[in-house]
């Protein structure tokens, strides 16, 4: 049967690693290479590398760097930052990603999602949404979480996969950064509308949380953490080895 | 030296990485010379059967392929590559493959109960069907990354190794020197390495 996925996302700036609380206060963690390295050998089931850089400069080291990881890490990966147009697609999935993840863009312009979808198939486009709880309702952010777009979150994603994107990850501002579990309510609400995979993103503090998303959500598909990994509050080895005991299915390398 | 033929389907960049990983020259080509001169030959593909179809065809690399297998040189054919080696696709019509091995590629929906995800995407294990030399530095029940909608059915006597995925899917087939990946193996970790790297050995 297939494994419950998780996967390690690097925010990339500059050519390095980071990972804020709650979006703010970015902190350097390391070189996103070697971490990718680390993470492909202890047991990730692919990598998310998300480009935090607004620069031109910063953009052509994020593609350096994913064409460097992509050289050395066969496992899937995903892109995402900075994703607008489909040179955007062009120019990450040219360096070996095999996903391409697409959120502020996607706002700007929901066309994006259909374009891509028809020129790269569904697999390869990923919709992420930033989601916070506001005025009793679930509201998307733009702008790494930094702007309230008024557009509510459960529609917006359902209108995502009806346009062809073939993956969500939500990642619930409300949780991120917190490390008190991933915002089940939120997934719940994600997976009675949509029926392909959905990603878990935001909250995870210990393998308790993740075990805890898989057997209440069993429609959740995956599980994605930064900081919990990078500091190593969580070893993904062990993580698999509970995932197992608690006849989660997960893949052991 | 490993030929990766670019028919224009897809993006080869890691396709290529894996086998410089495993210390083996791979060249992206769709020059016939080229692909003549290779001791192995890869057939790639993502996206639509029926598109990939007709660019092996007006490129002519279809006669090449074939006419390759046909002398014995070891090929094998990646996802939508190794959909290509079948005698037909039903996705979205009905085409016409290489017909290198026997069988159909039909939608997963036919097969599979209907509360589970499609495409089927993920890491699933291998059970073996059938003894095979891509499979001789790895173990039943290894992990493989799979990302697809259809799968080759009607394909029983080829079929070396297959998955669960509420129902029983082709993962891999070898008609003697032709063989096929419904999985990446360069994106299957060290396990799909291993199976690149065993192909290369033959």
């Amino acid at each position: 049967m297939i494994t419950k996925r998780i996967i390690p996302c690097l925010d990339v700036k500059d050519g390095r690693v980071v990972k804020g609380v709650n979006f703010k206060g970015l902190s350097d963690v390391n070189s996103p290479v070697e971490l990718a390295q680390y993470y492909s050998s202890s047991g990730a089931d692919e990598l998310v590398f998300y480009d935090i850089t607004a620069s031109s400069e910063g953009r052509k080291l994020f593609t350096d760097i994913l064409c460097e990881s992509a050289r050395k890490v066969f496992i899937p990966l995903t892109v995402g930052g900075g994703i607008n147009t489909l040179d955007d697609f062009e120019r990450v999935l040219g360096c070996g990603a095999d996903k391409v993840s697409v959120n502020s863009g996607a706002i700007k312009n929901p066309q994006l999602i259909e374009d891509a979808a028809k020129r790269y198939g569904s697999q390869c486009v990923v919709l992420s949404a930033d989601v916070k709880r506001v005025d009793n309702e679930f509201r998307v952010f733009a702008k790494g979480g930094r702007e309230d777009t008024g557009i509510e979150a459960i529609g917006w994603i359902k209108r995502g996969v009806d346009s062809g994107a073939g993956e969500i990850v939500l990642n619930s501002i409300d949780t991120d950064g917190v490390k008190q579990g991933f915002d089940l309510e939120m997934l719940q609400a994600v997976c009675d509308v949509v029926s392909v995979p959905v990603i878990a993103s935001g909250g995870a503090g210990k393998i308790e949380d993740f075990i805890t998303l898989f057997k209440r959500l069993p429609k959740v598909d995956a599980g994605l953490a930064a900081s919990v990994f990078h500091f190593g509050e969580i070893d993904i080895r062990d993580l698999k080895k509970t995932m197992l005991e608690q006849g989660i299915p997960a893949r052991i390398c | 030296m490993v030929a990766i033929i670019d028919y224009g389907v897809g993006n080869l960049f890691s396709l290529q990485s894996s086998f410089a990983a495993i210390g083996e020259q791979a060249v992206v080509s769709g020059d016939k010379a080229v692909i003549e001169s290779a001791d192995k030959i890869i057939l790639p593909g993502v996206g639509a059967f029926e598109d990939a179809a007709r660019k092996l065809h007006e490129s002519g690399l279809d006669a090449v392929i074939c006419a390759l297998a046909a002398q014995g040189k070891p090929l094998m054919g990646i996802c939508l590559g190794m959909q290509l080696l079948f005698e037909k696709s039903y996705e979205f019509g009905e085409f016409e493959g290489l017909g290198l091995i026997h069988g159909n590629v039909k939608p997963i929906a036919d097969v599979i109960p209907a509360d589970l995800k499609i495409p089927h995407i993920g890491w699933n294990a291998l059970k073996f069907e059938k003894p095979s030399p891509i499979f001789s530095n790895i173990q039943e029940g290894d992990y493989v990354y799979f990302v697809h909608s259809f799968y080759a059915a009607d394909c029983e006597e080829n079929m070396i190794a297959c998955t669960n995925y509420g129902a029983r899917l082709t993962a891999a087939v070898q008609r003697e020197n032709v063989f096929g990946c419904q999985f990446h193996p360069e994106k299957s970790g060290e396990v799909g390495l291993k199976i690149l790297k065993a192909f290369c050995e033959i």
